[in-house]
């Protein structure tokens, strides 16, 4: 086994609800290599946001609950960590940034305090050398006057200015992994393009691991290196990221790919549709969850959930049916 | 823009205003220029994509057509009729031809209404049907977007996303109209579920003989959908053609920087593009730039473009842009 920097192994998630517990992760396994950048993609609900939330020990327990599974983080287990411990790596070695940049900000805090404040907490700096990196920091995110804008208040920066800081403050002890959820979701085209590209910048340069969460396969093609896709709470498909748009095998990916249309268009044809919705668990299916929507449905995907095998090097699927015959694999 | 029986609905300069107010007695101290002067047809039967980042008055110019807002200049002629100075009895006819598709299915059905009154209102405010006729005319409505006529009794709650937008686009129809304007019907909707409405929408378009407005900021399901595209910025348009024509032959350096930023799902076709990173952000509607509004970010930008607004002009038969240097891309 090659050696991760993050292991996940067997993570299971639920959220109690007045409806009934709900099965948001249901064992998800998944390692990080260095340097790698890894996109995680999937719909509203799919658990995608849920898996990271969890490694990092951000679930709001009570309702949710990380019932199963480990996250091995230089050989320490995140999830088995004291409060304090795991503070002590959020921020410093692993960074996150999150889809909105306005909520993730405290309005009432100067946007220079809450910059420095991870610094001197974690790194142990002064309030001027705080203040100095703080600077550097901007400048390196692309905010001009940096000195003066440390002096803002949230409110002051454009949306896409917020998201840059948001970046600043996660690359401010240089960590070791970045954790990205949605962040350029709530941005313009034009501004995620200015983010995209920012974000593969430092990545060159600082060398660090990055987990992209998405709903936008577009996004995923032109950054990550290798692709998870999740739905209903498992990955259900893994592959480097050519190989996932040239040869997507598990049905849902084929669908999701086939309904969106594209820019470079030629032909216009009708897209390709999934019917059907995604599904809520109540319970940790015992049948593929897919199964509702899927075309290719056979007896046993009713019966048995199917679990990831390779179909290719470094290609899994969870999948009873090949696809290109409509028969057992 | 030539004048024939093919043109719906046409738009002449445009403009909507919001006042800002300040200060105890509330005076005016300036304007939010959401629209500002632009001119467009919508001929019958076809779709024309609205497109442009959020701010740019795509919305606004949806609701200054269907005089949900008052407009503070410009033309809006619908199959003839003037618009604007319609009042009364006459407007409320007016109103069955035009429709729209709201964004958020959450926000656009009221909670506390069954699918079948909801859907049935329209026909009761305009008495397009009574009494049992209202029930019949609903579930044919429901069938006809794809949803069981058995859950008229149901409330919004009980449907998900993709659903509660069919039954948006049920209410619209209720009334047999022949136009509808499409407000980012799909954005909030989950990737899977796009495609479906989008599918939805196409074949009501053909079983209808209908014509959209479709308001999006996705310009890959507008290059999809529609038939025209027209690219807004800032409160003007910038560029308007015939959909392949302005997806691949750009003219406007705006429109050629926000298709160059659109991911494409492909990582192969995605490294070989070739990308313009356009700089800095998009300047506050209520302090737009002079002369083009897109100077300040724009790369080839000059000194004249500060003194006067470039004119929207047809470059190419059917190729409308506003830009001085259009013809060096041509």
């Amino acid at each position: 086994m090659p050696d991760f920097i993050l292991d996940v192994q067997g993570l299971e998630t639920t959220f109690k609800t007045p409806e009934g517990v709900i099965h948001a992760v249901n064992g998800v396994s998944f390692g990080l290599n260095e340097s790698e950048t890894l996109g995680v993609v999937g719909e509203s609900g799919c658990g995608k946001s849920v898996t990271m939330l969890s490694v990092l020990s951000l679930i709001a327990s009570p309702p949710g609950k990380v019932i199963e599974g480990k996250a091995l983080f230089s050989g320490q287990d995140l999830l088995k960590m004291q409060k304090e411990e795991i503070r002590r790596v959020r921020g410093a070695q692993i960074g996150m940034i999150f889809q909105d940049p306005m909520t993730s900000l405290n309005p009432v805090l100067t946007i220079g305090r809450q910059l420095e404040e991870p610094l001197m907490l974690h790194i142990g700096m002064t309030k001027q050398q705080a203040r100095d990196r703080a600077a550097e920091l901007l400048t390196t995110v692309g905010i001009p006057n940096a000195k003066d804008r440390l002096k803002d208040y949230p409110h002051q920066y454009s949306g896409g200015m917020r998201q840059r800081v948001m970046i600043a403050m996660a690359l401010a002890c240089t960590p070791q992994i970045l954790i990205a959820d949605e962040p350029t979701t709530a941005l313009d085209v034009t501004i995620q393009a200015q983010i995209m590209d920012l974000v593969k910048r430092l990545r060159d340069e600082l060398g660090m691991a990055i987990i992209w969460i998405t709903h936008d396969l577009g996004v995923v093609a032109g950054l990550a290196q290798r692709v998870l896709v999740m739905y209903g709470g498992f990955i259900i498909e893994e592959a480097p990221v050519k190989e996932l748009f040239a040869n997507p095998s598990h049905p849902y990916t084929i669908g999701l790919l086939g309904s969106l249309p594209r820019v470079d268009e030629k032909e216009r044809g009708k897209l390709y549709s999934i019917e059907g919705s995604p599904p809520v668990l109540y319970q940790k299916p015992n049948a593929c969850p897919f199964a509702p929507r899927c075309r290719w449905a056979m007896e046993r995907c009713w019966k048995e959930n199917p679990v990831l095998e390779p179909v290719a090097p470094e290609h899994r699927i969870a999948c009873w049916v090949d696809t290109k015959t409509g028969r057992p694999r | 823009m030539s004048s024939n029986n093919d043109v719906l609905l046409r738009v002449e300069d445009l403009v909507m205003h919001f006042p800002i107010y300040r200060g105890v007695i509330q005076r005016q101290v300036g304007a939010v220029r959401a629209v500002d002067g632009i001119s467009f047809d919508v001929k019958r039967g076809e779709t024309l994509g609205l497109v442009g980042e959020s701010g740019c008055g795509k919305s606004t110019t949806g609701r200054a057509i269907l005089q949900l807002y008052k407009p503070t200049a410009g033309q809006v002629h619908f199959e003839g009729v003037d618009l604007i100075h319609l009042k009364g009895e006459n407007m409320r006819q007016m109103r069955r031809k035009m429709q729209m598709i709201f964004q958020d299915p959450y926000a656009s059905l009221n909670p506390r209404m069954t699918v079948e009154q909801i859907v049935g209102e329209p026909l009761m405010v305009h008495s397009a049907a009574t009494g049992k006729e209202i029930q019949e005319r609903v579930a044919h409505l429901l069938e006809v977007v794809n949803l069981n006529p058995a859950f008229a009794s149901r409330y919004p709650h009980e449907f998900s996303g993709g659903q509660r937008q069919r039954i948006g686009v049920a209410r619209a129809l209720a009334l047999q109209p022949s136009f509808i304007i499409c407000d980012e019907p799909i954005s909030a909707l989950d990737v899977s579920i796009q495609a479906q409405v989008v599918n939805l929408l196409e074949e009501l378009q053909q079983q209808f003989n209908l014509t959209y407005l479709f308001i999006a900021h996705d310009l890959s399901m507008v290059r999809h959908i529609s038939t025209r595209v027209a690219v807004m910025y800032l409160g003007v348009i910038m560029e308007l053609a015939d959909r392949d024509e302005l997806y691949t032959h750009p003219l406007h350096p705006y429109t050629q920087a926000l298709l160059s930023a659109v991911p494409i799902p492909d990582p192969v076709a995605d490294a070989m593009r070739k990308r313009t990173i356009l700089e800095g952000d998009v300047p506050s509607p209520a302090n737009p730039p002079s002369g083009c509004r897109f100077r300040t970010r724009c790369p080839i930008a000059e000194a004249k473009c500060a003194e006067s607004r470039p004119e929207f002009r047809e470059v190419k038969p059917g190729h409308f842009v506003a830009c001085f240097f259009a013809e060096r891309f041509l």
